[in-house]
């Protein structure tokens, strides 16, 4: 008897995407739906969208959604979820969002251990607005607004969410992980996994921040953005698991 | 039974909100509107709610776009610098037509300005403060009685409406302690099946969005929302008048400077001087046609105000320029006396070769 053995999540509408070739937001897109399938809670998740490429990510996503000012999600995410405590309330975020404009909110959530899950991918530049600078570009990297490369002297070093978030008591997992190969998709899923379930247990804020490529913003093909990504980013945005606590129950 | 109890303006909102069913605020604090947050600090968790302090206005006000996309009713309060802050996020409460309501306790400005009360809000409450073509439907109370009536009201026409409401205030009536009843305040309650509350049994997604990258579509939303806005227009107009009948001068003033105002409208009419009061009570929508209507038959107008005058625009609009609008204001947290309108009123019937 036949069996499928690989079909679009649930959690996921059935339309084509606006990601360029090469763009790892649909494969990220692809991690959390599955997440949300297999943890059975489509009917209940609430999820926070961003501004930048993954603006219209609430158009993929089959769930119940709102779309946030540039940053603010986490505030957003706090509202809904202190609305509706036993619903699963997630926000998906970039690093110009995330890291930049939206800095506060985040650190501030993750501080009062607000009960939800960030999905935060890092591609190392603002994509949407046409690739400039973002607080995670690399040193020396060129980029729209950093045009004779990313100054150290004026532009300061790369922002390493991640373990700035994990110094935090009420952050209660915060992994860094990679879609670049199948090993790290592997890895990557697990990781959204287990942020989605802190959250259904109610332990406290959870973060996966995913490195990922922005081919198109980089210059690069596809392949060359992810050669790209594993020897300039993965040394500076190194994979783990930075905090994982069990919560008092 | 009616019973009254004496409390601060900044309570009474708190008060009315919590029985118009409030069981979110998110807020940061500033003077004069302390009074608020500590309120619905002290009293959310009585009723099962939700306080939260937010890390800042912006925070706060996006906390509200969330919950009040989310189905609740919501509310957040401010002073001045505070509101300048939130205008990003009420744009966007506007735009995804969301119900909520916004207290803003004014102080003087620009900039930090000072601490004691003031006006100088009105053209940023009224005509925008955020991007885009929207409205917030403002209500000004003047009196502690007022600020609970209009809260359980702003509660109401938010969720009727879905709009964000404004209560413009000022630290004069947030810090004012009088009597004020909370009986027989009705409280309307409206279903929100548009509201994200997780799928549940529905077959289709509730979204909140407010990006339109369609510019037809974008159209098609301005267009739907000036629609509400002229329904506003026409049926949420509020106002009040005294002795306008047979008043050769209307004094026009909304919230603390209205008492001011009357004050000083007694002083005249005891000596003889025809002059009437003319409140508003929404300032957006503002009762245009019935401030037109009542000073059909004065020879002047006399617009008082916290602020340089930014009002006396949309008195002038009202009643298209056909007579002599004068200003008398305060600014920089200054209050005037009954006797310094009265001065003015004198004035300007000095100048008709009147009294
Ligand atoms: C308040 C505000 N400032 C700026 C913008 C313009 N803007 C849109 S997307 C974006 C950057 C997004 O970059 P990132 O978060 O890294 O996401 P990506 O597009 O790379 O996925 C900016 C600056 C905006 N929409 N709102
Ligand atoms: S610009 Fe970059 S981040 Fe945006 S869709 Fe294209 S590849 Fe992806």
């Amino acid at each position: 008897m036949a069996e499928k053995l690989f079909a679009r999540p649930q959690s996921l509408v059935d339309v084509s995407s606006h990601y360029c070739p090469g763009c790892q937001h649909g494969i990220i897109h692809r991690l959390v739906a599955e997440v949300i399938d297999e943890l059975g809670i489509q009917k209940k998740t609430i999820g926070v969208v961003p501004v930048g490429c993954s603006v219209l990510a609430d158009q993929y996503f089959n769930i119940d959604s709102q779309q946030a000012a540039h940053g603010r999600a986490p505030a957003v995410a706090t509202g809904i979820k202190r609305v509706h405590p036993e619903n699963v309330v997630f926000t998906y975020q970039g690093d110009g969002d995330i890291a930049a404009i939206g800095m506060a909110e985040v650190v501030h959530a993750a501080a009062r251990g607000e009960k939800i899950t960030t999905i935060f991918v890092n591609n190392a530049i603002y994509g949407m607005t046409g690739g400039q600078m973002a607080p995670t570009t690399l040193v020396n990297q060129v980029t729209a607004t950093s045009p004779y490369g990313r100054q150290l002297s004026s532009a300061g070093s790369p922002i390493r969410l991640s373990e700035l978030l994990a110094t935090l008591d009420g952050a209660k997992y915060i992994a860094r992980v990679s879609v670049n190969d199948p090993a790290n998709m592997t890895k990557a899923k697990k990781a959204i996994k287990t942020a989605f379930e802190v959250q259904i247990r109610g332990e406290g804020f959870a973060l996966v921040e995913v490195v990922a490529t922005c081919p198109t913003n980089w210059g690069k093909s596809p392949v060359e953005a992810k050669k790209w990504l594993k020897e300039n980013m993965l040394p500076q945005f190194p994979l783990g698991v930075y905090k994982n606590i069990e919560g008092v129950q | 039974m009616s019973e009254k109890v004496l409390m601060k303006g900044n309570e009474a909102i708190g008060e009315a909100a919590v029985i118009a069913g409030c069981r979110y605020y998110f807020g940061y604090p500033i003077t004069p509107q302390s009074e608020l947050i500590e309120y619905m600090a002290k009293r959310l968790p009585q009723v099962q709610g939700v306080f939260l302090q937010a890390e800042s206005e912006i925070a706060a006000i996006n906390m509200v776009y969330g919950a009040a996309g989310a189905g609740a009713r919501v509310m957040t309060s401010s002073s001045s610098p505070g509101v300048s802050l939130k205008q990003e996020g009420i744009s966007y409460i506007a735009a995804g037509e969301l119900p909520c309501v916004i207290v803003n306790i004014m102080r003087g400005g620009p900039g930090l300005g000072g601490i004691q009360p003031g006006q100088g809000d009105y053209f940023q409450a009224t005509k925008g403060g955020g991007h885009g073509d929207y409205h917030c439907i403002v209500v000004a109370p003047n009196s502690v009685q007022e600020m609970a009536e209009l809260t359980v009201h702003a509660f109401n026409i938010a969720d009727q409406y879905r709009n964000p409401v404004m209560i413009l205030g000022d630290g004069a009536l947030g810090q004012m302690m009088e009597p004020v009843d909370f009986h027989d305040l009705p409280v309307i309650p409206v279903e929100k099946p548009w509201a994200t509350t997780g799928m549940g049994e529905r077959e289709q997604p509730n979204q909140i969005d407010t990006l339109r990258l369609n510019p037809e579509k974008l159209e098609e939303v301005n267009n739907t929302l000036q629609k509400k806005y002229a329904l506003l227009q026409e049926r949420e107009v509020r106002w009040e008048e005294t002795f306008t009948a047979d008043a050769e001068l209307v004094l026009v003033a909304y919230g603390i400077s209205s008492r001011i105002a009357y004050s000083a409208m007694e002083l005249a009419r005891e000596k003889g001087y025809k002059v009437g009061l003319f409140r508003p009570i929404t300032l957006w929508p503002f009762p245009k046609a019935a401030l037109e209507k009542a000073v059909d038959k004065a020879a002047a107008v006399l617009t008082l105000e916290l602020s340089a005058g930014q009002m006396v625009e949309d008195v002038n609009l009202a009643i298209r320029c056909s007579k002599p609008v004068h200003f008398y204001g305060r600014t920089g947290g200054m209050m005037m006396s009954p006797q310094d309108v009265f001065d003015q009123i004198v004035k300007i019937f000095a100048t008709k070769g009147g009294k």
